[in-house]
Formats: C-alpha cells, sequence, structure tokens
C-alpha cells in the first residue's frame, strides 16, 4: 500500500511540476524533514557508533535540541550556552554528522520580519557552534519564521515554546 | 487487463488531483464600523425592471459607496424615478439627499442585459453624469462597481477603488491558498493552493502578476505568477531564504530579501530572475522593502538601531544610498507600504502589546495610529490611498478589515472558514 501511494506521489509531483515553467534556479537546499529515511542512508549515524547513542540519551545533554530566547531577542541566553556547546563539540569530534538548525518566533508580528529574527536565531547558534570548532559546511540554519508554530495558542507560554532554535540531527 | 488497471490509475489519479486541488470555497461578510464626519447624502432608486435580473446592481452600488464612509443612504421608497425628466428634485431635497442615483435595466432578445444609469444633483437640478452601457449577466457585479466608481469619483473628485482587486492568504486547514477577489471580497478565486505556507503577496503595478513567498520547496522561494493564465515562474531561489518581494513602479524590477550572503538584506533583481544586485549593506536584518512611486528610494524594516524601525534609502546604478531613520515613537515599527502619491506610508506600530495600523507623513514626520485591535499585520494602501486594508484577528482567527486614510470608517470582511492573512490591495483596473 505505502509503494502505491508513493507511486501516485510521484505522479501527483510530475503532473504539478509538468504545469509550471522551469524554474530559473534549482532547488538548492536539501530537505530534511521530507526524507528523513534516505538521509539516513548516506550519514554516519544510521551506523550508529558508540558515541551517537548519546544524541538519544535521555541523560546526556546532547539529547536537549531546543534553545529558547526573549521576546524580539536573538540572543542565545547563558542557560542555553552548555547545551550549544555540547553540540557543537559533537559536531568537531563527529565530522560526518551534521545539523539543521530551525529557528521560530511566536506569532505576534510581521510574518516577513519573524522570518529574519527566525534566520538570527538559527545564525546565533550557528555562529556559536562554529566558534566552539564546528566546521561551517556541518550546519545549515534555515528559518521557519512563525509559519510553523510547535504549539498553536495564543498565550504567553505557547509564544515562549514558539520562539525556539531546534537542533535537527541528519539522519536520525 | 493491463489497459483497464491503468484506466483505473489514471482515473484514481484525477479523482486524487481533483481532491487535491479542489477550490476553498468560501464566502465572505462585511461589516461596517463608523463613518467620515462628512458624509454625502445620496439616494440610490432601484433601476428599472431591475427585480428580473439574477443579481440586483443598485444594492452592490450601495454597498460600496457606504463601504467608503463618505456616502449616508437616504431612503428611496415610495419614489421610482428612471429617467431624468422623471425626477421631482424637490421631494428628494424634502428627503435630505445631495444626490440621486437613477437607472433602467433591459434584458436584450439575445440575453445581453441594456443598463442605463444617471447621476443626479438635487440642489443643482442638474444631470452630473450618465453610463449607457450592455453587458452579460455576469458581468453585473462587475458593472455595479463602475457606477460606484463613477458615482465616487463625480462627487468626491477621488477615483473609486471598487472595481480594483485584492489577493490574500487563506490558510483552511493544512491548506494554504493564494486569493484573488474584488475589492469587496466577492468573486474568490484562488490562484494556487499549497500544504506549506503562502506569505507575502505583491501586485505587479499593472495588476497583471502576483509575486509571493512560498515554502513548498520546504524553504522561502520566492515566485511570480500572471493571473490571467496561472504561470508561474521562479525569481529567487538562491542558497538561503528568499522573500518579501517588491515591485518596481515600472514592473521591470522586484526588490527581494535574500539571505545568501548572510543576514537577511535586500536585493534587486529583474523580473525574469536576471541582474542581481545588492541594496543594502547592514550588519542586521533589513527587510519588507517597498519602493516610493517614483522607484528612486526605498522604505523598509530594519533592526540596524537595535530594534525594528523603518529606513528610508535612495536607489542608484551604482551604490546604495545612506538609509536614513524614518520611525521614532516605540521600539517595533515594521511593514512599511508607501503611498501611492508617496506622501505618507503606512505600517505596523506596537505599543502596550499592541500592533496597531499606523501612517506617517513623509515631510512633517507626523505619525497617527488608525486602529485599537490587538493583532494587526501587513497594511497596504488602497490604489486611491483613501483606505488601507489591513489583517488583523478575533477569537485567534485571521480576518480582513479595511480602515479609512483618516480612521474614521472600519470596514470588516469575515469568512465563514479558514484563516486570512496578507492582504494586499492591488492596482485600479484601468492600469491593466
Amino acid at each position: 500500500m505505502k509503494k502505491i501511494c508513493s507511486v501516485f506521489m510521484i505522479c501527483l509531483l510530475s503532473a504539478c511540476a509538468s504545469q509550471e515553467t522551469q524554474p530559473t534556479a534549482e532547488v538548492v537546499e536539501r530537505s530534511i524533514g521530507a526524507d528523513e529515511g534516505a538521509a539516513a542512508e548516506g550519514s554516519g549515524l544510521a551506523t550508529g557508533g558508540p558515541t551517537f547513542h548519546a544524541l538519544q540519551d535521555p541523560d546526556s545533554i546532547l539529547s536537549q535540541r531546543s534553545v529558547y530566547y526573549d521576546y524580539d531577542s536573538y540572543t542565545v541566553k547563558n542557560e542555553y550556552r552548555e547545551l550549544v556547546l555540547a553540540h557543537a563539540r559533537f559536531l568537531r569530534d563527529n565530522p560526518n554528522a551534521d545539523v539543521l538548525l530551525q529557528g521560530n518566533t511566536d506569532e505576534r508580528g510581521s510574518r516577513e520580519y519573524n522570518l529574519a529574527l527566525g534566520q538570527r536565531r538559527a545564525d546565533s547558534v550557528k555562529n556559536m557552534m562554529t566558534l566552539a570548532g564546528a566546521r561551517d559546511a556541518q550546519i545549515e540554519s534555515v528559518s521557519l519564521g512563525e509559519e510553523k508554530p510547535r504549539t498553536t495558542g495564543h498565550d504567553e507560554s505557547s509564544w515562549a515554546e514558539n520562539r525556539r532554535t531546534d537542533i535537527l540531527y541528519h539522519g536520525e | 487487463m493491463l489497459i483497464c488497471s491503468r484506466h483505473f490509475s489514471h482515473w484514481l489519479f484525477f479523482l486524487l488531483v481533483w481532491w487535491l486541488c479542489k477550490p476553498l470555497n468560501a464566502a465572505l461578510d462585511i461589516e461596517i464600523f463608523g463613518g467620515g464626519a462628512t458624509q454625502i447624502p445620496i439616494a440610490i432608486a432601484p433601476f428599472a425592471a431591475e427585480s428580473r435580473l439574477p443579481q440586483s446592481i443598485t444594492s452592490i452600488v450601495a454597498a460600496d459607496l457606504q463601504r467608503s464612509g463618505l456616502f449616508r443612504m437616504v431612503d428611496s421608497a415610495g419614489l421610482a424615478p428612471h429617467n431624468p425628466v422623471d425626477v421631482v428634485y424637490a421631494d428628494w431635497a424634502n428627503r435630505g439627499a445631495g444626490a440621486l442615483v437613477i437607472g433602467e435595466t433591459n434584458v436584450l432578445p439575445d440575453g445581453q442585459i441594456e443598463i442605463r444609469f444617471y447621476l443626479m444633483d438635487v440642489a443643482k437640478r442638474i444631470q452630473l453624469t450618465s453610463l449607457i452601457t450592455t453587458v452579460s449577466t455576469a458581468q453585473l457585479r462587475a458593472v455595479a462597481h463602475r457606477i460606484a466608481d463613477i458615482v465616487f469619483e463625480a462627487l468626491t473628485g477621488n477615483k473609486g477603488v471598487f472595481s480594483s482587486r485584492i489577493a490574500y492568504v487563506m490558510k483552511q486547514g493544512e491548506n494554504y491558498a493564494l486569493q484573488v477577489a474584488d475589492a469587496d471580497g466577492f468573486n474568490a478565486q484562488s490562484m494556487i493552493e499549497y500544504p506549506e505556507p503562502i506569505i507575502s503577496p505583491a501586485w505587479s503595478p499593472d495588476g497583471s502578476k502576483i509575486a509571493y513567498v512560498s515554502f513548498a520547496n520546504k524553504k522561502p522561494v520566492v515566485y511570480v505568477q500572471t493571473v490571467a493564465t496561472g504561470e508561474r515562474r521562479i525569481v529567487a531561489n538562491f542558497k538561503g531564504s528568499n522573500s518579501a518581494p517588491a515591485w518596481s513602479p515600472d514592473g521591470e524590477k522586484l526588490a527581494v530579501v535574500l539571505t545568501t550572503q548572510g543576514n537577511s538584506q535586500i536585493f534587486l533583481i529583474n523580473a525574469d530572475g536576471g541582474g542581481l544586485q545588492r541594496l543594502t549593506r547592514s550588519a542586521g536584518i533589513d527587510t519588507e522593502p517597498s519602493f516610493s512611486p517614483d522607484g528612486r528610494s526605498i522604505i523598509f524594516t530594519s533592526d540596524r538601531g537595535g530594534s525594528p524601525q523603518i529606513y528610508r534609502m535612495a536607489i542608484t546604478e551604482t551604490a546604495s544610498g545612506v538609509a536614513e531613520r524614518l520611525t521614532f515613537e516605540g521600539n517595533y515599527n515594521v511593514s512599511p507600504d508607501y503611498s501611492r502619491d508617496g506622501k505618507s506610508f503606512t505600517f505596523i506600530h506596537r505599543h502596550n502589546n499592541q500592533f496597531n495600523v499606523a501612517v506617517q507623513d513623509i515631510a512633517t514626520r507626523q505619525m497617527q495610529i488608525l486602529t485599537k485591535s490587538q493583532f494587526d499585520e501587513s497594511p497596504s494602501f488602497a490604489p486611491n490611498d483613501m483606505m488601507i486594508l489591513y489583517a488583523t484577528e478575533i477569537g485567534g482567527r485571521g480576518i480582513l478589515s479595511a480602515v479609512s486614510r483618516d480612521g474614521q470608517t472600519r470596514q470588516q470582511l469575515t469568512i465563514q472558514i479558514g484563516d486570512i492573512r496578507e492582504p494586499v490591495w492591488g492596482p485600479l483596473p484601468g492600469l491593466q
């Protein structure tokens, strides 16, 4: 059934593509959420050396993946420094690991400004990681702005939850 | 058997396409609040034989004029002139009407409808203007908007915008539709639908195309779509984020915001995707460009001073000019849109945790807050600069609203289903 579904999806995608004119530029960024399975094959994570288990180990700081921000701010707060630096060291020590950093904002204010603010949030984590020894090529920072909220409430606790950079490892 | 299963899969495939592409249907309701200090009293007599038409013309004319906040409807009950010679001016003067709309409709043998409309000045006892035209039933709404435009211009001296169109994004469930509708919210049609977010639609100056940002490629990419044909193509898909398209007044270029060189910065790109040129150079966020009507400068949002504020910068062929800060009140001023006359801009101003529509005069720097709601977003001027269309929120759901330039009149377009955001008012149809 899964196979049939995917065949239909491919038909559908090619049908949609043929309805448009040719894009002038190629899609340059890979997508992580769309094909995590495919990403896992090429990644060192799927083979799972002992160090990689630390990423899922609830006792390890590496299992923590979200950096939260104050309203209007993209500064990584002191309480998240250790978390970011632990991931930076992990990337430094595991050159075939790589991460996607997704910056998010709460729903208030301009969507375009929030898109830019989310980018700065992701970039703030990326900068801290590269300064701590991770390589630039291991880290991709993108913004989802306010478009993909984790919680959809319209209150302070929901907003705080959505002001966030997520650290996603390829192949998990 | 092979053929049979192929047919079956084709059928299933089309069913799937139909299911994924079926329009997000919705009708809009309109509510009007407040009104201008001086309203023109106008009587609109039902046109002769109008009740036989599938669509009343005069009710649309009345609704259009009322929405502007500049007109007060005078009761026409009991009086029904359809021709200038039938008008007894004293009757209308007694009811307090300053102007009178009358007319006739006539269904022709081929099904077309002949419409005769006259605008009368009750005080001067003269005919101000008229229109005689023949249309199909499908064009009845359009001709009613045209009549409202003629009345509006004759009595206020300003261009009417009732024949113009708006674009906005509707979210319904997990689907996003870029829709185009008449200025009164009717005739909504989806230009494109995606299961991923769409933001920042922008009309080309001639109204033939809409630029927008789609997340369909898992990241923001700028597309341009032709309204009439639905043909679309990518204009900006560089490494990183591509967003905030704004058309130059000649329609040949777009200002876009890219992160390809680091921070979100404003670039100029040809409408065909070539000729990239960087416009701003700051260490912070520069976004939401809007061109001055002469095309010689842009206003935009930047946090270079520590908080998001609105700046203006001249555009030259060779180098980027120095950015001049325009807003100083509060620590959050975003989403600027230049007025068509180039004298002011509208934007979102935050104060006391409220996000409101404001306007600022460019020369005097005088700022005025126009709304009292909680979460207003993406304001844009009507093509005659007299109203500002924006998104706001009621009960956690996005709706469209419009406020007059003086803040006196507000109209609200609500929808039964879905969530509306990112509205933008298109140009006058005469320019198409």
